[in-house]
């Protein structure tokens, strides 16, 4: 089985892409940065599935498709069904012998916001991992439902301001705490879960490769900066996901048979969260006196977080 | 757009969006778009001038429209890293050979997230106005930057 090389970044620079421009994503998205990724680190045949968001609507305007390999466009819930059912259906018509090119080698993915992950699409990703199908269910989590003009998703964080948590006079924006949706999918016994992010090109390259390679359906949550709202220059992607990451508000790490957690990134110097809520628009009211408190608690949250992880890693639970 | 970069002849063929419209209740339900013409292989294995691109395909659009600043690239000051291929968002930094050739002007939206990722002193990347002369400019281009203590 061919996969490519990710030594370093000129070896994988000899890729061919398979995911075309003239897309209609924002520009700065990283949306497209995490799926280009994907589609580079594998050389095999590729059957992908996304769902509604601003991934399809861009890459799928009439008469355009800016996929090179097999892509299913589905409804807002069914990522996972459309992916896990092609790869039922794969099996099924190998063991028949119906199939033209049934030694070709050939990995199923999806793709979902995390509007329809973390919320919409939930129940139908919670059974597609319970049945067991050979597949990949790759998170874009912009932390909002980005494509209808961000509303507030269970992905949001805590103080971030979108358009249904709005932040004022009375509000400090979203009350609630993000979804823990890493433990969940361990959860379901999934040999292979993990939280990854575009800068760290190639931590998720290997992550990436090794949800491909792993039998069985695997999950993985990628961090993926919104220029358009998250409200931050779209020059800036890259720079945002380093100060998610250096911040440890995006930890990255797998989690392999549901307790085996390795940490794949540990800043050398981790910054405080400050620095990276006041990168972006989304958090700016949090710098009010009346907020302060709510930066506090999101440090602590991080802190408690990070300490569990490396108590987890530790003893491999 | 002239090309004069590793492509296929029809990239960036059309504007995008300005292909005849028809009406809702006139387009096809569950349509396929084939993304090249003919038998289809594993496009991993060809390079984008090696593909024969069906109309369908988006590389046959043009999104350079889209911009109002662009970058320049300096190829005296490369070291070919490649950051600006790996994160490019919209396939528009051409790579071969382990080597940075240049941009595609038909795609590039202008974000400047290549500018931002490009480590060497002075930038082989940096952003201009759309109007302005690439020559002109690469002529000018700013000499190393002292370190801010
Ligand atoms: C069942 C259903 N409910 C609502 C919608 C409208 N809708 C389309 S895209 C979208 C938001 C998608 O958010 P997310 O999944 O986070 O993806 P993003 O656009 O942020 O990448 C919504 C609510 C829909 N298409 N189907
Ligand atoms: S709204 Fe956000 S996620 Fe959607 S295309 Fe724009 S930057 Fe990307
Ligand atoms: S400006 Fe943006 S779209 Fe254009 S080449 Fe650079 S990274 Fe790619
Ligand atoms: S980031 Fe800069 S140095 Fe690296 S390949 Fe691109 S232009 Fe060259
Ligand atoms: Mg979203």
């Amino acid at each position: 089985m061919a996969i490519t090389s990710i030594k370093n970044l000129k070896e994988f620079s000899t890729n061919n892409d398979r995911f075309e421009g003239a897309h209609l994503l924002c520009p700065g998205c990283a949306h497209s940065m995490i799926v280009r990724e994907l589609m580079n680190c594998t050389d095999d045949n590729l059957v992908i599935a996304s769902n509604t968001g601003c991934l399809e609507v861009s890459t799928a305007v009439y008469p355009y498709t800016s996929w090179d390999t097999s892509w299913i466009h589905i409804g807002f819930e069914n990522a996972a069904t459309a992916a896990s059912c092609a790869e039922a259906m794969y099996k099924a018509r190998k063991k028949k012998g119906t199939l033209p090119d049934a030694d070709a080698p050939v990995k199923f993915v999806a793709f979902g916001g995390d509007g329809s992950t973390y919320d919409i699409g939930f129940q139908w990703l919670s059974g597609a991992m319970e049945r067991g199908h050979d597949f990949t269910y790759i998170c874009l989590d912009n932390e909002n439902y980005a494509n209808t003009g961000g509303q507030r998703s269970s992905a949001t964080p805590v103080g971030a301001h979108t358009s249904t948590a709005q932040a004022g006079s009375h509000s400090y924006g979203k009350k609630q705490k993000k979804k823990d949706m890493v433990a969940i999918m361990a959860a379901h016994g999934a040999p292979y879960v993990a939280q990854l992010a575009p800068n760290k090109w190639k931590s998720m390259a290997k992550g990436f490769q090794k949800a491909l390679e792993t039998e069985g359906p695997c999950f993985i949550n990628t961090v993926s900066a919104c220029t358009t709202e998250w409200k931050f220059d779209p020059k800036d992607t890259i720079h945002i996901t380093d100060l998610a990451t250096d911040s440890l508000m995006f930890p990255v790490y797998e989690i392999i048979d549901g307790h085996e957690l390795n940490i794949l990134y540990r800043p050398k110097n981790i910054i405080k969260v400050e620095d990276y809520l006041g990168s972006q628009g989304r958090y700016r009211h949090l710098f009010k006196p009346q907020n302060k408190h709510i930066i506090e608690r999101i440090q602590k949250d991080i802190d408690e977080k990070w300490a569990l992880l490396q108590r987890r890693e530790e003893a491999r639970i | 757009m002239s090309k004069g970069l590793e492509g296929n002849d029809n990239r960036g063929a059309r504007e995008l969006g300005a292909e005849e419209k028809v009406g809702w209740d006139e387009v096809t339900q569950g349509v396929v778009l084939h993304s090249f013409v003919g038998e289809s292989k594993n496009a991993a294995f060809l390079k984008p001038e090696e593909r024969v691109y069906n109309d369908f395909n988006s590389y046959t659009a043009t999104v350079a429209s889209w911009r109002i600043i662009k970058p320049i690239y300096n190829r005296d000051i490369c070291i070919d890293c490649q950051n600006c291929w790996v994160w490019c968002p919209d396939t528009s930094i051409i790579s071969r050979d382990k080597q940075m050739l240049g941009i595609d002007y038909d795609h590039c939206k202008g974000c400047g997230v290549c500018v931002e990722v490009c480590p060497t002193n002075p930038k082989s990347l940096l952003m201009f106005n759309e109007a302005a002369d690439n020559d002109a400019e690469l002529e000018n281009w700013p000499v190393k930057e002292k370190k801010a203590k």
